[in-house]
């Protein structure tokens, strides 16, 4: 998540779940927390018996909201004016932690002085190309030249000012920034009273600083935007500001919507990173050869150690056959041209540049956004494997509503897969947490594990390129790909050993003529080198398995707070990120209060609950060395060791897209124009605007509603959808509407009603609640929230109308994330007329209405084939 | 020694992990796909097969007042294994028993399904369960039998809250109380609980918050409860009965009544005799 690493340093959760107990506030929005991850929100009403102030900022009164002390609304897609408000509040009136600022930040530092703000260019920053992306060369600092360390020359570095007294200096940049990001703004347009937001300033800022500190908690409902990564930055500088980061009971919770998410990222399952968020090699920068990525990859603080991971890696891929003369197979890694992220290979698919497709632990065809662009994608493949543990609606695309099983070619192999209790492995959780897990049962009927169909596919491709001796095919037949099970039966199935697999993960020393699980496993990362004597397949769990018997991903001691003895977090088992924070620039806890780890003077290390997010060694007083390698260019006092400089940006110069500094756009398809700026939508936002995927745009009359969209605790989706007793909780895709539109629109509660954007329509079953309630933005406009859950599909117990089907390809231009938590659209009573699109002569023709009473049938069925 | 539940309404978040896993320890169906439009409750009530149920009660705010006005109730009900239990006393076949937990039982291999329980629960808690309903579940008797007589041949048999009877006898937490994720479900010796509870009420109460017992020292027929609850509004907007009545109190006024009203009847017959004489 480049919100929180352009600020911090690393794509992760800041604080683990555990210790939000510890804090005397906890703001809790983009996140229905209670509902979502209600077995960890259960931290969050220890904290509030422990006497803390739980704040719910939230489109929907949610249960959430029911378990807050205050709840406000919020128009959807308005974050950042109430985020940069309560940032300008915080300026204006001083109180903002000053030393924490000065001493941790880059707020001294001098911007450049042809930098130029949204403020100067109506919402515009300068470096504005017309060809729709920015040239970031002047978000940067003003530098000098200051002698090396070792005095041999001079280096740049950025110019400061202690006494944040120059009009460029960061923090007075910001201030401009965010001047006009006032309670009366947030009234006129994000609908919250301006006195509701001045009660929130006043409660976080008394809840913060040296005694108290105060902990965000933020998921899904933060990210999904074309502005996404730019909410979580603002909630990063706001954050940083009160001094609340890397401190007991403080942080930014990113709190992950599935069981893995966070290892899916660790270990990406994305197009751009290889494991351990080490880059891609791209041709669209001087990446072809090995010299070419490692100058890229390579850059001050942490990175400096990137050679040894990407190595190692290369070491763990390739094995004996990866050498320093031919760079470790740095050749074989695919390079990426272009945005291959999900939605632009939907489109691409759908235009019939796709050939075959994966799609494991995935279901676009009911929770992807214009699902039926992408069922129709589907269609144009030649080939397309799924692997589940139920058939999904992307396995049964075919023979979908309104489709011609007859007219599609794609050849469809669907392969059933092991639940969690039926196979070993891993999971990762939001607390950066890797938990080991064992089967407990074998797989019913001819279900494999993940790890069994992955293993053995690569098998047969290894063997069908055995005896290849075209240069292209090297990379298989070249790849290490022995783990064998320990256990005589399943190696007999053809099953590998995750406890093989994660021994790799965690990396081990090299030795010639053995395999990869015969040799000695390094103990940690700071044991792996540059020059393919040791081979990691992710470096940041590098000590999990620090020797063959020692698996800490299996550890299960627990204490009441940090529990080190519990499974392991990377990096190396640190629970809070950053947490050198927790004392002052001179090592010494902030207060008694707020102690965690402190610079301890006798024993010359840093000691506490938690393993220093620092050099263990490395007195706080130690001064900068300009020009010194890696970390040890930064202060005793720099808390931040990933980023170049060992401090938190809140100027992020030139990390990412959409600029330095966060700014309020509105989303793709709003019901109002931008009201902040002349500029309506973020100008670096990647859009599609095509036939298939159309926009209802900015203040569009035949869209008047905002529409918002969310998960349930009942439901996840498929898996849900066929366990009879959470499908009995929540039967039927339903809407929220508020009272007032009931009325105006003649909607009965219980009754049908039919939403539309310019994508499609879909129907659901009304749920009318005072939760829901109209908000008055400037110039009294009134606006009506509708919420729809996101559930839903056409197979199991329950089924409903697929949500995506409403949703329009937009994305943000960062990390290529949808937009689905803010949208346009109209409702009115009754039952839709067509299945999915609008336009009803395009390929899915009109179809008959199904009655909740065939659905329910179709879907029993269905479990009982399977049952 | 009792043993029983302290639900605490102040902690729930309405997740429902209770329900689910009463029904999937106890092998109970699902009651049906209906969307009910009542809140987030689709599973209404307590009944033979639904034996936790978490009742969702809004209370929105007037549109013109601050939203944060808003509140939502949320209470996880179960049966109450009551002091005087009015399903016990009813019984004529001594299949609901008080075990050696002192909690209310049915016997399923007993129970004759004659349903004299079902008006007598006070709380509409007992239920009979439909013999369709038999082919899938197993757990809810504690031996996998069942009366079979009851269940092929009449409405079926009697079924509620067994206390996770099986899983006190091994020593474990009943199922919904076990998955509570925020403690707002307490299993433990009924005297224990009463004392943690009558704390919690006071530390609320100092935070100003409405709290109060339901179900402990309540001056009523059907003594205390062994769930009981905290409460934060009045019992009915929980559904729940005010001053809950053990219907064998009203025997001797019914009784009484109806001795008087044959008395009065045969003083009348017999003037009536006379008076033709």
């Amino acid at each position: 998540m480049p919100g929180l690493g352009a600020s911090f340093g690393r794509g992760g959760a800041t604080t683990f779940v555990q210790d939000l107990v510890n804090a005397d506030c906890i703001l809790i929005e983009g996140s229905n927390f209670a509902e979502c991850h209600p077995v960890a929100f259960r931290f969050v009403m220890t904290a509030k018996e422990r006497g803390a102030t739980i704040i719910h900022v939230d489109p929907r009164y949610t249960r959430t909201s029911a378990a807050a002390n205050l709840y406000a609304p919020i128009r959807s897609g308005t974050d950042i004016v109430f985020l940069g408000a309560l940032i300008n509040w915080v300026l204006t009136n001083e109180r903002y932690f000053k030393e924490y600022v000065t001493a941790f930040t880059n707020a001294p530092y001098l911007v450049r002085e042809d930098f130029q703000d949204t403020e100067d260019l109506d919402g515009l920053f300068s470096g504005w190309r017309e060809a729709g992306t920015y040239d970031t060369s002047t978000w940067a600092f003003e530098m000098e030249e200051v002698p090396r360390f070792d005095g041999e020359g001079t280096v740049k570095v950025p110019m400061r000012d202690e006494t944040l007294a120059h009009p460029r200096c960061v923090i007075n940049v910001l201030r401009r920034h965010f001047s006009r990001y006032t309670p009366q703004m947030v009234e006129d347009v994000c609908g919250m009273p301006a006195a509701t937001m001045e009660q929130i300033a006043n409660l976080l800022a008394d809840n913060s600083g040296r005694e108290r500190t105060t902990a965000f908690a933020y998921a899904v409902g933060w990210t999904q935007h074309t502005v996404g990564v730019q909410y979580i930055r603002t909630a990063g500088i706001l954050q940083t500001l009160l001094g609340n980061m890397g401190r007991p009971g403080g942080g930014i919770m990113a709190l992950r919507g599935h069981a893995n998410i966070q290892g899916a990222t660790d270990i990406p399952t994305l197009y751009d990173l290889l494991p351990g968020y080490l880059p891609m090699p791209s041709t669209l920068r001087d990446e072809q050869t090995f010299a070419g990525y490692l100058k890229n990859a390579t850059k001050p603080g942490w990175w400096s150690n990137a050679p040894k991971y990407i190595t190692s890696l290369l070491k763990a891929y390739y094995g004996e056959a990866a050498t320093p003369e031919n760079d470790f197979c740095f050749e074989y890694l695919p390079q990426i041209s272009g945005d291959y992220s999900v939605l632009p290979t939907q489109i691409s698919m759908k235009d019939g540049n796709v050939k075959g497709y994966f799609v494991i632990g995935m279901n676009p065809a009911s929770s992807g956004q214009n699902a039926e662009l992408a069922r129709a994608a589907l269609e144009r493949l030649e080939w397309m494997v799924v692997v589940d543990s139920y058939e999904t609606e992307t396995a049964s695309f075919w023979r979908r509503e309104g489709a011609d099983p007859a007219k599609i070619g794609t050849e469809m192999f669907f392969l059933p897969c092991a639940t969690v209790l039926e196979k070993d492995g891993t999971m990762v959780n939001t607390n950066r947490m890797l938990q080991f897990h064992d089967k407990a049962v074998q797989p019913a009927g001819d279900a494999k594990s993940d790890l069994y169909l992955i293993y053995q596919l690569g098998m047969r491709l290894k063997t069908l390129y055995a005896n290849s001796t075209d240069p292209k095919d090297r990379p298989i037949r070249d790849l290490t790909w022995e783990y064998p099970h320990e256990d005589e039966h399943e190696r007999q199935r053809g099953e590998p050993s995750a406890v093989k697999v994660l021994q790799e993960i965690n990396g081990y020393k090299v030795e010639p003529g053995k395999r990869g699980y015969e040799c000695e496993q390094v103990a940690a990362f700071a044991d792996l080198k540059d020059d393919g004597s040791t081979a990691c397949g992710a470096w940041i769990f590098s000590g999990v398995f620090p020797d063959k018997a020692t698996n800490r991903a299996r550890n299960r001691v627990k204490d009441d707070w940090t529990s080190l003895g519990w499974g392991f977090s990377w990096p190396a088992n640190r629970r809070m990120l950053y947490n050198r924070a927790s004392a002052d620039p001179d090592g010494k806890p902030w207060s008694e209060r707020k102690k965690y780890m402190y610079w301890d003077e006798e024993a010359k290390k840093w000691a506490g609950p938690d393993i220093p997010d620092f050099p263990a060694t490395k007195d706080p007083r130690t001064p900068r060395k300009p020009g010194a390698t890696g970390i040890d260019a930064h202060a005793g006092s720099d808390p931040f060791i990933m980023q170049p400089d060992g401090r938190m940006q809140i100027f992020a110069a030139g990390t990412l897209k959409d600029g330095p500094l966060p700014a309020h756009y509105e989303p793709m398809d709003s019901i109002v124009r931008n009201h902040v700026y002349g500029q309506q939508n973020n100008p670096a936002l990647r859009e599609f605007d095509r036939d298939d995927n159309r926009y209802n745009g900015p203040e569009n009359p035949d869209f008047p509603y905002v529409l918002t969209t969310y998960r349930l605790t009942e439901h996840s989706g498929i898996m849900t959808r066929y366990v009879p007793w959470l499908a009995e909780l929540q039967p039927a895709l339903f809407v929220e509407i508020d009272p007032e539109l009931a009325v105006l629109k003649g909607i009965k509660n219980g009754g049908w009603a039919t939403i539309k954007t310019r994508v499609g329509e879909i129907e659901a079953r009304a749920l009318v609640s005072g939760r829901m309630r109209p908000l008055r933005l400037g110039k009294g406009q009134r606006v009506h929230q509708i919420g729809i859950p996101y559930n839903y599909g056409t197979l199991g117990y329950t089924s409903g109308d697929v949500v995506g089907d409403l949703i329009p390809l937009a994305m943000d231009p960062n990390v290529s994330i949808h937009e689905a938590k803010t949208l346009t659209c109209d409702i009115r009573p009754g039952r839709r007329a067509s299945y999915g699109r609008t336009d009803v002569d395009a390929a899915v023709p009109v179809s008959q209405h199904t009655t909740a009473g065939e659905s329910h049938a179709h879907g029993v069925d269905h479990g009982g084939d399977r049952g | 020694m009792a043993n029983g539940f302290f639900t605490d309404t102040t902690l729930c978040i309405g997740c429902k992990a209770c329900e689910v896993a009463c029904k999937q320890w106890n092998q109970l169906p699902a009651d049906g796909y209906e969307f009910s439009a009542t809140s987030y409750d689709n599973t209404h009530e307590l009944g033979g097969t639904t034996w936790r149920h978490v009742a969702f009660v809004e209370q929105a705010a007037p549109l013109d007042a601050p939203a944060a006005d808003t509140k939502w109730l949320m209470m996880s009900d179960v049966c109450k294994h009551c002091t005087n239990a009015g399903c016990l006393e009813a019984c004529p076949t001594g299949a609901i028993i008080r075990n050696e937990f002192e909690d209310v039982f049915i016997q399923p291999d007993i129970c004759n399904g004659c349903g004299y329980c079902v008006p007598s629960c006070p709380f509409g808690v007992v239920d009979l369960i439909a013999p369709a309903d038999y082919d899938a579940p197993r757990g809810f008797v504690s031996d996998g039998r069942t009366n079979d007589d009851a269940t092929q041949h009449h409405g079926g048999i009697a079924g509620k809250c067994t206390l996770c009877y099986d899983r006190q006898k091994l020593g474990l937490t009943p199922a919904c109380a076990k998955a509570c994720p925020t403690e707002s479900i307490q299993f433990g010796n009924v005297d224990e609980l009463h004392a943690r509870a009558k704390e919690r009420v006071e530390a609320l109460q100092a935070r100003g918050v409405q709290a109060y017992l339901y179900g402990v020292d309540d001056n009523n027929t059907v003594g205390d409860l062994n769930a009981f609850f905290l409460l934060t509004d009045a019992p009915a907007a929980y559904n729940l009965p005010e001053r809950p009545v053990l219907p064998s109190t009203r025997q001797r006024a019914g009784y009484t009544a109806a001795a008087l009203t044959a008395a009065a009847l045969a003083l009348a017959g017999w003037a009536v005799l006379r008076s033709g004489d």
